[in-house]
């Protein structure tokens, strides 16, 4: 029997004057007494750092820095790598910027330019070597994090017939996932030593996948599951044979598990699983939703399934862009809205 | 961006008669919601459309609207106002009319200046009445290449000077 849970919304945080697109959860904070931070990027070209303020009274957040005067245009995605040292971020003026983080100021440090118009998502591999861009133009881009704070394209991957809305590495392993305007999620790998990346693998309506734009996707912790979420307002999950994984270089594919549709009911731009199984999604319908993996086997269904945990309506009053949980022990949650506000939420056990 | 004629000779049709809107007669609650009709989205949607559909109908004291053109009647919008929902299915002139993502552009746009944040709005083009039907709807819906596309100066200016104010 598991605990009953409750949605807390703990601040409302202002500031963006236009939506605010994405949001990403510094890596290294809320851990050993670092208090918890994120950035949030917005359609007002700026990027905010926001940060816990645990001392206060009201333990409550503050803006850290503003981000400006560099991106001429919409901020679309942003990513800190590993260490949390450096912050990506991906801008509809073909741009990714690289901020470096020291002692509390953000400085512009290197400027990658290759994409030949909007640039939608960014995303560092785990040891922070690489990086990942990918955009309208079709293409994903792999940056070699060069010494000097210098990023050499190592890789420009075509096989997207459309504009690619979400980049992500895998947790663990050498591989890219990319999703679509195409309908489509690809997965990319590199063949050989010599950056060498191919299309290993496309999830699409011939097996199971959407039928129409992938706007995310998200790994579960142990990297051998992963949910996409749909303008065909469903939440797929997919899954790979972990054991293979483990005791191979070759590549392991992956293959529909199942399917949540009959929730949200517009388009579903953002879903991310914590480290506790919980799946969030944040949607055009303005509400947030839970899902967990369905304990109660009954026999008849092969291969697992998920039930809605907790749903959240009017979590804001517009679109829902980003939901992103945040990093150390407790359920925090964060997302992102066109109403151009950021909200800071914490499961609880309700009664 | 125009250079030739999309459609030399657009069919024009008679403005329809306004039904007269009934005055709340009790007193007025400034901060009630407000609900939004049919024939609201309707009259805001009256466009002209004089620099997108013909560029030789040059005189402005009669450029043709997007009701007189038939590419919008008042039967094509739905409104759920409780859910706040509103979806416009609009009429190209002709079945190729590449003009179609223009003119669906316009009407998102107006509509994001005119209503309340709270209401969501679809756009397509009506059933059978475009070529790329599918792709013209998918495109008009993403409201991320919409946001990328109004950040584009020349393609904002066609728009502004689509839903500039009539000149009646």
């Amino acid at each position: 029997m598991e605990l009953a849970k409750g949605l807390r919304e703990i601040q409302k945080l202002e500031g963006h004057t236009d939506r605010v697109w994405s949001l990403a959860w510094n890596p290294v904070t809320g851990v050993a007494g670092i208090p918890l931070s994120f950035a949030s990027c917005s359609g007002d070209k700026t990027v905010r750092i926001w940060e816990h303020n645990p001392s206060s009274s009201t333990s409550s957040w503050d803006c850290k820095a503003v981000l400006d005067e560099t991106h001429t245009r919409t901020v679309r995605s942003c990513a800190w790598s590993p260490s949390g040292k450096f912050l990506a971020t991906a801008s509809f003026d073909a741009t990714t910027a690289i901020w470096e983080n020291v002692g509390g100021d953000y400085e512009c440090v290197s400027t990658l330019e290759g994409h030949e118009n909007e640039v939608k998502s960014v995303s560092w591999n785990p040891s922070g070597s690489l990086l990942a861009t990918c955009g309208r133009d079709k293409t994903v881009w792999i940056w070699e994090v060069q010494p000097g704070n210098e990023f050499d394209c190592v890789a420009v991957l075509q096989g997207h017939t459309q504009d690619v809305k979400m980049v992500q590495w895998h947790p663990s392993r050498n591989l890219i996932f990319s999703c679509s305007y195409d309908n489509t999620v690809k997965i990319w790998a590199d063949e050989g030593d010599d950056d060498d990346w191919a299309c290993v693998q496309t999830l699409d309506e011939t097996n199971n996948g959407h039928s129409s734009t992938v706007w995310a996707l998200s790994f579960n912790d142990g990297g051998d599951k992963m949910v996409t979420c749909s303008d065909d307002l469903t939440l797929k999950i997919w899954g790979t044979d972990n054991e293979k994984m483990q005791s191979t270089d070759d590549f392991v594919p992956w293959r529909h598990l199942c399917t949540l549709s009959g929730y949200h009911d517009r388009t579903i731009f953002s879903v991310h699983w914590s480290r506790d199984n919980i799946i969030a999604s944040g949607a055009a319908d303005d509400t947030i939703r839970f899902f967990v993996e369905n304990d109660d086997k009954d026999g008849l269904v092969d291969g697992p399934s998920y039930k809605l945990l907790l749903k959240k309506e009017k979590a804001h009053d517009m679109d829902i862009n980003s939901v992103q949980w945040s990093p150390g022990e407790d359920q925090i949650l964060a997302s992102a809205a066109d109403d151009g506000t950021i909200k800071i939420w914490e499961l609880t056990s309700a009664c | 961006m125009v250079s030739e004629l999309i459609n030399a000779n657009p069919v024009i049709y008679e403005k329809k008669e306004r039904r007269v809107r009934s005055v709340p007669t009790a007193a007025v609650d400034e901060y009630a919601v407000e609900p939004i009709d049919q024939q609201e989205i309707f009259d805001i949607l009256s466009l002209n459309l004089v620099s997108l559909v013909s560029k030789d109908i040059k005189d402005p004291e009669h450029p043709y609207s997007l009701e007189e053109l038939k590419v919008i009647t008042e039967d094509a919008i739905e409104v759920d106002d409780g859910r706040g929902y509103i979806r416009v299915t609009f009429t190209p002139t002709v079945e190729h009319c590449s003009m179609a993502t223009v003119i669906g552009l316009c009407l998102r746009v107006k509509l994001l200046r005119s209503l309340p944040s709270r209401y969501k709005v679809d756009i397509r083009v009506a059933p059978g009445s475009h070529a790329t039907e599918a792709a013209v709807n998918k495109q008009l819906n993403d409201k991320e290449r919409v946001a990328a596309a109004l950040e584009n100066t020349s393609l904002l200016d066609m728009v502004d000077e689509c839903i500039s104010p009539s000149y009646e």
